[in-house]
């Protein structure tokens, strides 16, 4: 997900400029970070940990949950890690930041949280084996050795809380050419990875109650160093579950202008992941909600006619506004048309 | 009609234009200092408001070690992992090329976003502030000073005041030589749901609700009672001129008044009108009183934050800001000194008859009754201090005690001079003599508030410079026993001080290992220092009092030291035991003077140390060596192991700098003290001059019998010396009385520390010097006029029937 590459660098600009009153600057190139080269074999569970030299990385999950009053929530875990020189350093000498976004939301309720940590000192960090993320007394992290298969997920904010246990039902997928998944016609790319079969219980807290939930979660991890093109101006990328079994993941990336860059990968029942040509998902918006002072498309069309797909995405929660440092709209959505079921949809930039 | 009637009254001032002068320059001075003194405690205040400001203080919750120490860093760690929203800041002196900067070690990304004061605006990248070397950022004024010094890059921050510095706190750790500790930790304001109590993540931790100013006002609060106590004093001999003046001007307007009541202008309307001309002449002399109080303010300022500095480590602005509420609260002041000096004169116009003949005369000759009854306040003010002064506690009673006694023997005096001069006047025989007391008998009451006013400033300055004085050679004193050791060495690590020890070990006669900790001590910050057994402290340690075997059981850790500061404030006896982090609570088995220090300091056996602190780094030894020898060993440490002169201080050094603290402490206080000094010459001027005017009908009789008008003016001469050397002379033992107040009573409860007094009869033939001049230059102008009169003048004396 280039797409979120943007949101991170955006974090670093925003957030230091308003946590210290002008730490801008921030070092715009990728001079002596690493950047993702074709061929890379992904290698694991080593690559489930953190890569100090590519300037930007992140663990996110979404979860689509359904609670014991029978009602729909949606849960999502970030961390980002942000390098501000292309290494680790000693304690307070890291030059690494880590920052993490918490949300929960309900059909009328939206609560979300953020963190910020500096990394080097125990206090942010991530852990190839076991597995273990986490900022703060937020973690995701396996109970055992067995890669990602099993997650322990916890995070919470001043109104909410939530304790989830993840377990997968299918493999890895690689997006791209093996994991390297370029993003635009200029070859921008990252490594992407995903793990999008999670089956998930738990409990969720609000202020003087617990719900019990079950449902799905997909974790997606992507790590890269190349800032985005200076014409991109926001993103919205979906993750779906069918109730087939199967799976996809798109995104478009909205240029000034007009032009859009549509990409996404299509995963079988199995697990069999096939990256979609350029331009072969049609991507729609229908209607729009006002949302934080702004005007945001939570009604879409998704077409993919390789896959007999034509289906309608809508936000359970118009309001599913993630308020941080940098503001964006993330949650769950359920999905009506040729092959029913539900997902997490991802929109930035719209002002 | 109004008009008219204003431009009558005022033409009295236009007649004497001197006595304008005066009442104008009364209230000026009197505004000037007391609202000089006001715009260096707000300054400081502010100072202190925005130190506490910078790091969140004023704002923010912080959680602290209960003992005062310092938290591990792992317990930040563990709070965070807890859910607990907290920002850590470490906090401690950084000592670079001779200068003592508080460094403020912040953590940038997990400051709440208004956590700092300090505009960081246009310092940089964060990478940069974060990872080494850093930036550690200043004052503009620090920068000058450390330029091509070795420190990690500097940038200025106009933001910070001098004194301060602000570094990430993984740079600022390691500039102060506290890896891994951290000295607070800011609690965000919003928390978690659902987070364990701090009593179960870190039960050590205490919870601080927000304060402005911090701890630091708490500290200085007696320094600034002191300066307003100062600025107080000057307001009151400024006002003693304005009530002369305005009293005496009210008196020579009477015929003035009767004429404008007989014309028909109402009581009330001519007590609105001298209202509104009173206000004006305030107002006036406010405007220039404050811009004369700006100016003694800046003059003053940069010594004030100095000593500040110096003594309670305070960074405190040493340029003065303009603020407005300043400008209001100084004309506020000005304005109600006039009106209090007037109210008298008010009250009697008010009931003034309609056909009172002026008396200026009588209203100089305060009746024998009036002196006695001031006699009689007199006495009760200066038993009532003496009182105070044997039971009280407190500062508050300390400058109370100063109060009653300056004012009880301001009273007492015109009423001992008129007894006096009725005494001399009994035994004089020839007629000229006898005149020459029967005549000042009568003036006397007329000059009794100059010569009160003079009395206070003459016993205000002897009793401050035998203070100072006292304290100055108790300090050199101290110093000499203090710091025994030749040389004193810090090392940058554990294991430089090791190398180091191995070196010096056989080339110097011993080495004193100095060690310290931060800890609570009886409920307050102070710190703990670790001792050597060794003669220099058994023969040289300056101890108030002790038990015969002190030092063996403070060898054995059996028994502590502890500094007069703690010893007094806390009302501790020897025996008492007092607990340390740690451990059992121990006897104290004796007491040491701690000079210049204002917190409270205990002294434990090494051995006795490293159990109750093994954190502790050892770094610093004072090295007992020959003093030939000292050269070549600093010479040895700078080439060995790169030692310069941050970390090896000689003997001399460190006493070089302890003075120049001590004198920039006294400062201050010596430059008030001659203001009050001077406007007390300015007040005998005034009454002097104003007075000879009235004499005539006084000196025409006696010329007119013979005496020469030469002869007249040197018994003016003499009887104004005799005024002025009497008042000096009764001054000296008041202010030896003040000065012990100062020493025994406020000096316990503003520093901690009670000295012994000693007498300086040098400095008091000084201050008579300064009395003589001060007589004459009063006396000049009169007596030149009484020399040159003009016989018809004397003449029309007998014609001028008032």
């Amino acid at each position: 997900m280039n797409a979120r590459a943007l949101l991170v660098l955006l974090f670093c600009a925003v957030a230091s400029v308003s946590l210290a009153q002008g730490f801008a600057g921030l070092g715009g190139d990728a001079k002596g970070y690493s950047v993702p080269e074709r061929g890379t074999v992904l290698t694991f569970p080593a690559d489930h940990g953190s890569h100090p030299q590519f300037r930007i990385e992140w663990w996110y999950v979404t979860a689509n949950l359904k609670g014991e009053d029978g009602r729909d929530y949606g849960v999502q875990w970030t961390l980002f890690r942000s390098a501000m020189a292309p290494r680790e350093g000693e304690g307070w000498t890291s030059p690494q930041i880590w920052m993490g976004n918490a949300a929960l939301t309900t059909p009328d309720a939206h609560y979300s949280a953020e963190r910020l940590a500096r990394g080097g000192i125990g206090e942010a960090g991530v852990a190839a084996e076991p597995f273990t993320a986490f900022i703060d007394e937020w973690r995701l992290a396996a109970p055992d050795a067995a890669g990602l298969d099993r997650l322990d997920m916890a995070a919470g904010g001043k109104d909410f809380r939530y304790d989830l246990q993840l377990e997968a039902t299918g493999p890895l997928v690689l997006h791209g050419d093996r994991g390297y998944s370029v993003k635009s016609e200029s070859g921008q790319a990252s490594y992407y990875y995903s793990q999008p079969s999670y089956r998930v219980s738990g409990t969720l807290k609000f202020p003087g109650r617990d719900m019990a939930v079950t449902g799905q979660a997909w974790l997606d991890r992507e790590w890269s160093s190349q800032p985005l093109a200076a014409d991109q101006k926001g993103w919205d990328w979906f993750s779906l579950h069918f109730e087939t079994g199967e799976k996809l993941m798109g995104f478009r990336l909205r240029h000034t202008g007009g032009r859009n860059f549509v990409s996404g990968t299509w995963i079988a029942a199995d697990g069999t992941a096939t990256p979609l040509t350029p331009n072969a998902l049609k991507l729609t918006p229908q209607a729009t909600a006002q949302v934080a002072g702004r005007k945001v498309p939570v009604l879409w069309r998704v077409e993919l006619p390789a896959q007999q797909l034509d289906v309608t995405v809508k936000a359970v929660n118009d309001a599913a506004w993630v308020a941080g440092r940098f503001p964006y709209w993330e949650g769950p959505v359920r999905v009506t048309g040729s092959k029913p079921g539900q997902g997490y949809l991802e929109m930035t930039g719209y002002e | 009609m109004m008009v008219a009637s204003f431009s009558a009254l005022l033409s009295h001032w236009r007649r004497h234009p001197f006595q304008l002068a005066m009442l104008l320059l009364g209230l000026c001075l009197a505004t000037a200092l007391w609202s000089g003194v006001q715009a260096i405690n707000t300054e400081a205040r502010a100072s202190y408001d925005r130190a506490g400001a910078l790091i969140g203080q004023d704002r923010f919750d912080t959680l602290t070690e209960r003992d005062g120490g310092e938290i591990d860093q792992e317990t930040y760690i563990a709070l965070r992992r807890a859910g607990w929203r907290v920002s850590p800041v470490v906090e401690g002196n950084w000592r670079v090329e001779g200068q003592r900067l508080r460094l403020i070690g912040i953590e940038p990304v997990s400051m709440p976003a208004d956590g700092t004061a300090a505009g960081l605006a246009g310092a940089g990248a964060l990478v940069d502030f974060i990872t080494p070397p850093g930036f550690v950022q200043v004052a503009p004024s620090v920068l000058e000073t450390l330029r091509g010094v070795d420190t990690p890059p500097l940038r200025v921050s106009a933001d910070l005041l001098p004194g301060m510095a602000i570094a990430d706190i993984g740079i600022a750790q390691r500039l102060l030589g506290k890896q891994g500790r951290v000295s607070r930790l800011i609690l965000l304001p919003e928390q978690p749901m659902g987070v364990p109590a701090l009593s179960e993540v870190a039960p050590s931790l205490v919870l601080h609700k927000p304060q402005a100013g911090g701890d630091i006002s708490r500290l200085t609060d007696s320094f600034h009672l002191n300066l307003t106590a100062f600025g107080f004093l000057a307001f009151m001999v400024g006002l003693f001129i304005v009530y002369s003046t305005v009293g005496l001007a009210f008196e020579q307007r009477r015929p003035t008044f009767r004429t404008l009541r007989s014309l028909g202008l109402s009581t009330r309307l001519l007590m609105a009108l001298t209202l509104a001309e009173i206000t004006g002449f305030a107002l006036v002399a406010g405007v220039i009183g404050l811009g004369l109080g700006y100016f003694v303010a800046a003059a003053l300022m940069p010594g004030v934050a100095g000593t500040l500095n110096a003594l309670y480590g305070a960074a405190v602005e040493g340029s003065l800001a303009f603020r407005p509420q300043w400008v209001l609260s100084g004309l506020a002041i000005a304005l109600g000194g006039a009106l209090l000096s007037a109210a008298e004169s008010l009250w009697q116009l008010s009931r003034l008859p309609l056909l009172a003949p002026a008396q200026p005369r009588a209203w100089a000759q305060a009746s024998r009754r009036v002196l006695l009854l001031q006699s009689v306040a007199a006495v009760a003010l200066l038993v009532g201090a003496a009182a105070l002064a044997l039971s009280g506690a407190g500062l508050l009673a300390g400058f109370a005690v100063l109060a009653g006694l300056l004012l009880g023997a301001a009273l007492l005096w015109p009423g001992l001079l008129f007894a006096f001069v009725s005494l001399a006047g009994r035994w004089a025989m020839r007629p000229m003599a006898q005149w020459f007391w029967a005549d000042t008998r009568q003036q006397v009451p007329g000059l009794s508030l100059a010569v009160m006013a003079l009395l206070i400033a003459f016993a205000a300055n002897v009793g401050v410079s035998t203070m100072v004085a006292s304290f100055r050679a108790t300090f050199t004193g101290w110093l000499d026993q203090r710091l025994a050791a030749e040389l004193y060495v810090t090392a940058r690590s554990e294991a430089e001080a090791r190398d180091v020890a191995l070196w010096l070990k056989p080339k110097v006669d011993a080495l004193l290992p100095i060690v310290n900790a931060d800890a609570e001590l009886a409920g307050q910050p102070g710190q703990v220092y670790g001792v050597a057994d060794h003669p220099t402290y058994r023969d040289h340690w300056p101890l108030l009092q002790a038990r015969p075997d002190v030092w063996d059981r403070v060898k054995a850790g059996e028994g502590i030291l502890v500094n007069e500061q703690l010893f007094r404030r806390n009302h501790m006896a020897l025996g008492d035991r007092l607990s340390l982090p740690g451990s059992t609570a121990l006897p104290i088995a004796g007491v040491y003077s701690d000079y210049g220090n204002p917190t409270g300091q205990v002294m434990i056996g090494l051995d006795l140390f490293d159990r109750l602190f093994p954190a502790a780094q050892h770094l610093r030894f004072g090295v007992r060596a020959l003093p030939d020898a000292v050269p070549a060993l600093i010479e040895g440490l700078e080439s060995q192991f790169g030692l310069g002169s941050m970390q090896v201080t000689d003997q001399a050094a460190i006493k070089r700098r302890s003075l120049a603290i001590f004198e920039q402490t006294f400062a201050v206080t010596a430059a008030l003290n001659i203001l009050t000094l001077g406007t007390a010459g300015i007040a005998l001027f005034a009454s002097m001059t104003t007075l000879s005017g009235m004499r005539l009908p006084q000196l025409a009789p006696v010329w007119a019998m013979g005496a020469r008008r030469g002869t007249l003016a040197r018994l003016e001469l003499i009887r104004t010396l005799l005024l002025v050397v009497a008042t000096l002379v009764l001054a000296i033992p008041v202010g030896i009385a003040l000065a012990w107040v100062l020493l025994a009573i406020v000096n316990v409860e503003a520093f901690g520390w009670r000295l012994p007094l000693r007498l300086f009869p040098l400095d008091w033939l000084r201050l008579a010097g300064f009395a003589v001049v001060a007589s004459l230059v009063s006396v000049a102008f009169p007596l030149l006029r009484l020399a040159r009169i003009t016989p018809s003048d004397l003449l029309k004396v007998f014609a001028n029937e008032r």
